[in-house]
This record gives structure tokens, sequence and C-alpha cells, in this order.
């Protein structure tokens, strides 16, 4: 077959395709987002009916994965890292239950946060839930591992995480397909031993996972991601997932020769990585993210064998690139031109048009007449009015968060007491904090900046916007006439600014949903209109 | 062979349309690509960059190592400087003269030009201009692909049929008007 050039996120969604997927679910989140997205663009995909519109938020679209998994299909669920912390109750659990049809979870990590607000490593969740992890390296590994990740999570009937980091995602590369294979049939399975987590099953199957694990080894042990290269030498390198690449890398550039062992797979394959051990005087080992197997390798008591991020080998934080294994391999410092002076930081910024922009600058003036003017927000465009020349919020910490945070702070006092949110994030996990501010009658003014999209990560169907977000509101409990509607545009300025004076004033909840769609999807709509000459 | 390019600019540009079109060239021509992409907060306005590497051998790293870069190709003059700790020795610096301004402390052009100056050589392109002669102005990108295309280590032909891939779907005349930028982003360069 021909070989396509496919981004790392891409060979993900293909290789599931050709794998037999019957269903994706995810919520975007960058570096994820373009899984889900080509799944629903692709024409093999649709005419096979792989359901693939996106979840409310991670853990709705992990249970409903599970749920189809239960049911016997193969099912994908797309998240990144953070969002694995809010599936994460159903992941641990579910590798109590097991599954039936085939269940992969594919989580993007973000080590150095170029769109994050943390660098945590999945693969802890791996070791936490006990499942068996891979972290291919190359795009056509990806691929390939979507075949061999469904057929380890069927053979074991556990949920398999393919861990990857922003760079594989985002990068394209040649990739050579395989055969499409056939969707699972309908076989849901009546197993409530397995399945209800109740204590007197939970035990017995919590049991069954840890039996498994020596088997789990034994898989990794034959696993094609796991292979040693040859090399010569008192020092080798146990190279995890994509610094692998930047091994070889700094190898051929700089004529180092030393053993690898490049690792895909986990648990460990225990014999492959004592005769690593056991061959060199000192190992380096290279992990993008967290030193999770580094810190493991070492112990409590250390071991003076062991180079890499925890002895400042390779830095702690952020992610790898090959002048910083090349480094910690023996080579000398690449020579190169310094960055002038000149040239200064391009931060990123709202876009030119955007609704935001009129809906802060009415924000900044009523907060300026307060005595205390702290704005708790959330996750999306919005964030960026964190910066100049708005400065206009105050917190960004989760999904979902600055309802709930802001409740605290009037709890405490604080008048207003206001949380700014967009209709995505408000689907995504604003709903129940809504719910909690009603059941307290809570003095919090929750402005919501509903511009039709989940616009941060490139304009995905938003499920909470337009009617229906008022319709939830009214649902929850607010009361009819706390629920302004705003229209953010310079000739509102005025009306605007009254309506957030008012509902300050209130004690009580507020909702002021600022109403308008995101430019970006509006100049996206015309040019398809203009292409299709409508 | 191998060659590794960084591609510059600000989100929006248009810098991965060039991408494409160096990838679809390299691809049918059975070579090896890494081509890392921003996506994601950066593109609001923000410096974004793209890693392409092409060669005739196996690639591990997505990302260009210090020093290695063959070619800086920025469609804006500031974002070209950003990335000079990639350039190799006697890489070369293809770069727009449209500055895209988009914060108070944007430096002044004879600043940018002296830097650039230091620099082997550079390609300097007057591309808004050129593009528009060519047909639009959108096509800026593809004139500064033409000007970087003796750089790429690929075949002009190969760009050209490139072009004629990504931008077919949009219609003849947008095909033209492009083939038309590249060609005089060429012409500027070659001379």
């Amino acid at each position: 077959m021909n070989r396509q050039l496919l981004l790392g996120a891409e060979a993900v969604a293909q290789g599931a395709i050709d794998a037999g997927l019957s269903g994706v679910y995810a919520y975007p989140g960058t570096p994820s987002t373009e899984i889900t997205e080509y799944i629903q663009r692709s024409k093999e995909a649709r005419e096979h009916g792989v359901r693939s519109s996106w979840s409310s938020n991670e853990k709705t679209a992990y249970e409903a994965a599970l749920g189809m998994s239960y049911a016997g299909k193969r099912s994908l669920v797309c998240m990144k890292h953070v969002g694995l912390n809010v599936a994460a109750d159903a992941f641990i659990n579910s590798a109590i239950t097991g599954v039936n049809g085939g269940l992969v979870l594919a989580v993007a990590d973000d080590p150095s946060m170029h769109s994050s607000q943390n660098e945590q490593d999945s693969r802890f969740y791996g070791r936490f839930a006990m499942v068996p992890v891979l972290e291919p390296s190359s795009q056509q590994e990806l691929y390939d591992s979507m075949f061999h990740a469904f057929e380890l999570s069927e053979s074991v009937r556990l949920p398999v995480i393919v861990r990857m980091t922003t760079r594989l995602s985002h990068s394209r590369a040649g990739v050579t397909r395989a055969e499409m294979r056939e969707q699972n049939p309908l076989h849901a399975e009546y197993a409530p031993d397995r399945f209800v987590l109740m204590p007197h099953n939970a035990r017995v199957q919590y049991q069954n996972l840890l039996d498994l694990q020596p088997i789990l080894e034994e898989l990794s042990e034959s696993s094609f991601l796991n292979q040693p290269v040859e090399g010569r030498g008192p020092v080798g390198v146990i190279a995890f997932g994509i610094g692998y690449n930047y091994v070889m890398e700094a190898r051929n550039a700089h004529g180092i020769d030393c053993r690898v062992l490049k690792i895909g797979q986990y648990p460990l394959p225990r014999p492959q990585v004592n005769e690593l051990f056991d061959a060199c005087d000192t190992v380096l080992v290279v992990e993008e993210g967290y030193p999770v197997y580094e810190e493991l390798f070492r112990g409590y008591f250390g071991s003076s064998k062991i180079r890499g991020r925890m002895d400042g080998t390779l830095p702690r934080a952020g992610e790898l690139t090959t002048d910083l294994v090349a480094v910690a391999l023996g080579a000398k410092p690449a020579e190169t031109t310094a960055v002038p002076g000149i040239v200064v930081n391009r931060p990123p910024e709202l876009c030119k048009g955007c609704g935001h922009r009129d809906m802060f600058e009415a924000l900044n003036i009523v907060m300026k007449e307060n005595r205390e003017s702290h704005v708790f927000s959330d996750i999306g465009c919005y964030t960026l009015a964190a910066l100049p020349p708005y400065s206009a919020i105050h917190t960004c910490v989760d999904m979902g968060a600055s309802i709930t945070m802001a409740i605290g702070a009037a709890d405490a006092g604080l008048r207003p007491a206001v949380a700014v949110i967009g209709d995505s994030t408000f689907g995504h996990s604003g709903m129940t904090g809504l719910l909690d501010a009603v059941k307290d009658h809570a003095p919090v003014t929750i402005i919501i900046g509903d511009n039709e999209t989940t616009a941060m990560t490139g304009g995905q169907h938003s499920a909470a916007t337009g009617s229906t977000l008022i319709e939830i509101c009214r649902g929850l409990g607010v009361e009819e006439s706390h629920i302004r509607l705003i229209v953010p545009l310079k000739k509102h300025l005025e009306e605007n600014i009254a309506v957030l004076r008012e509902e300050f004033a209130y004690e009580g909840v507020s909702v002021v949903i600022a109403q308008r769609e995101c430019v970006e999807s509006a100049a996206k709509k015309n040019r398809r209109a203009a292409a299709t000459g409508q | 062979m191998q060659k590794n390019i960084i591609l510059a600019g600000v989100g929006g540009q248009g810098i991965l349309s060039i991408a494409a079109v160096i990838d679809w060239a390299a691809l049918t021509g059975g070579l090896e690509i890494r081509q890392a992409e921003v996506h994601g907060m950066s593109q609001r306005g923000g410096a974004v960059q793209s890693h392409l590497r092409i060669a005739d051998h196996e690639l591990f790293a997505d990302l260009i190592a210090l020093g290695t870069a063959d070619l800086i190709l920025s469609v804006e003059p500031l974002e070209a400087l950003r990335y000079l700790p990639f350039l190799a020795p006697g890489g070369k610096v293809v770069t727009s003269l449209e500055p895209f301004i988009n914060m108070p402390n944007y430096p002044a052009m004879e600043q940018i030009l002296s830097e650039l100056g230091k620099t082997d050589h550079p390609v300097l392109v007057h591309s808004a201009e050129l593009a528009r002669e060519a047909g639009s102005a959108r096509a800026s990108n593809m004139v500064m692909l033409g000007a970087a295309a003796q750089f790429t280590g690929i075949d002009p032909e190969r760009l050209e049929a490139g072009i004629k891939a990504l931008f077919g779907p949009k219609g003849e005349a947008i095909v033209d008007i492009n083939i038309k930028a590249f060609r005089m982003g060429q012409r500027l360069s070659n001379h």
C-alpha cells in the first residue's frame, strides 16, 4: 500500500480504524485533538459506521468507551494528559473490572507544557492501574501499535494505554498501512462477577489483576516495541518512547558507540533490562517526561551507576532534545549563533475582533470600581486575558474550577465573587459547580463566554451552547431574572457594563452569558461557503 | 542526502502550506520525512515554527538539533532571527521582509536587517509585492518557497508538482497564481 504522510495523532487514528474500531470517544485537548478529528473526517470510518462525535468530558468519554467494550466491540478513548485526571475514576476501576472488546486509551502528554498547565506523565497512571502501556517512538510504530494494543487488550482483558507526547503527536512522517480488519460483532458479555465492583467481586478481580502482572511482563519481553541495539563500551542507554529517537540521532551525529535498550511496552521486560545493567558500568536513563523508571532503578538508597534526570545529567523538567542527550553521552555542546538581543517575545493573544476582547473590556471597567478585583477563570482562549493588555483574570487551575473557586472565595467574604468560563468548559465541568452555587445560594456572578465552540483547540463542537446553555442554567435552578444575556460588541459596552454592575450587586447566583460566535469559526464558515459557491 | 529546514512565522501566516508542498515532493520522491509542527495555544498570533527534516536514509528525531539547520525559511523577518541557534555553519537564511507587528516593542527594521546581514548572504524578499504581482497577496508563502527552493535539496519541478497537488482542489486559477508566485521567488533568488 501507499505511504501516507500522517501526524502521530493521525497515525493513531488510522491505525485504530484499520484495526477494526467501532467507536472513538474524546474531549478535545492539545496535543490529542487530531486523533478524533481525523476519524471524524475519515471516509472509511464513516463507511464502516465508526462512532466519532465529541463527548462532554474525558470521564464521560471513557465510560462510553468502556460500555462499548463491554458490548464486545473495539473502542478508543483519547485525551490529553490532564484529561486523564478527569477520567481517572473510570479508568482505574476499569482495570479492576477488565474489558471485553479491546479498549485503548490514547493519551498525549505535553512535556515542556506547550499548551498545558503541567507536564504530568501518564505512565504513572499505567503503573497505578497496573495495565499495559505502549509508548511507540515513531509514527509508523504508533500505527502498528494500534493493532497490537487492541489484540493485547482482548488477550489480557485489560484496557491498554498508548502514550505519546507532543512531538510525536504533532509531527508528520510517512506511514505504510496494513490491511483493514473487520469490526468485532456485538457480543455483550454477561459477567456481573467481573463488572459489578461490589467489595466481594472487587477483591477477587483485584487479585486477578495482581496475578496477571507476571504475564504482562512476559508479554513485554516478546514485544516488537522493546528492542536492544548493539553497541560497545562501558556506558549503556535505556531509552523510553521518543527518547530513543534522540539517542539514535545523537549516536549517529557524534559517532557514539554504546549499547541501547529501546523500551516501548510496559511493564518493563525484566531480562532485557537486567542484561543491559549487567553489561554496563553506567546506564543513562532517557525518559520523555518524569523520571518514572529512573527513580525505580535508583531505589531509595540510590545507585552510583545510574545517570539521568535525577542527577542533572539530563534536565529534570522539560522535553528532551538530541542536543541534551548528546551532551549526556559525552558529546561537546554544539557551537551556535545566539538569538540577537533585539528578538522580543511574541506572546499569543486573543484574535482581532474576538468577542472575548469586548467581554473583558467591560469586565475590567466594572472590576476597577470595586476594592477587591479578583476574577476566577478557567481553561480556554479566554485564559489569554491573563496577559496584557487585559490582565483581567487571576486564576486558571483546572477545567470548571472558576465557578467552584468563586463559591469558596464568596464563602470567605470576597465580593464580588466572579467566575469567567467558556461554553465548552462549562459543559465539561462547570455544570456541577453551578448546581453547588444554586444549592448554597452563593453570591457569585458567573460569566459564560459563549462563542458556540471549543475554540482553543481549533473549533470543535461544544455541547452546552446557545439555547441549550440557557436551558441548563435554568434547569440547574438559576433564577430567570439573574440569567442575563449580553452581546460583547463595542456598541453594547455601556449596556454590558450596566448588566455586570447589577449582577455583581446581587447577593445570589447570577449567570451572565456573553453570546458571540468565535471569529475563527465564522471565518471558517465563510470560507467554506465561498468554496462551495453559496 | 539530508536537509534540516526550519520554517518560521506567526500563527496564521501559512507556513504549514509551505511544509505541505515540500512534504509532498519529498514523500512522492521516496524520501524519509519528519516534520514537527506547533498546534494549540501558540497559534493565536504567537511565534510558530516547524522543524522539517528530509533524507534518503532513516531519520529518528522529529526535532532539528542546534547548529544543524541547512535552511531557515521565514515568512517574517523577526521570526527568522528567533531560530538562529539552529542554523548550521554555512546554513542559509531566506526570509520575507514583511513585518508582522502585533506587539508594542517590535524592533526597528534597520536593526533586524543588520542582524540578518550577519548571516551568510541571506536571501531577503519583499514577498507581499511579488505575491500581489502574481495575482494574490495570499500567495506570499509560495513566493518564499520559490526563493528558498534551491536550498531545499528538492528539484523545483517536484515542488511545482507539490503546489499543483496541494492547491488543485481549489481550482486552476489558484494553482496558476501560486505557481507564478513560486517562480517569481525562484527567479529573484537565483540572481
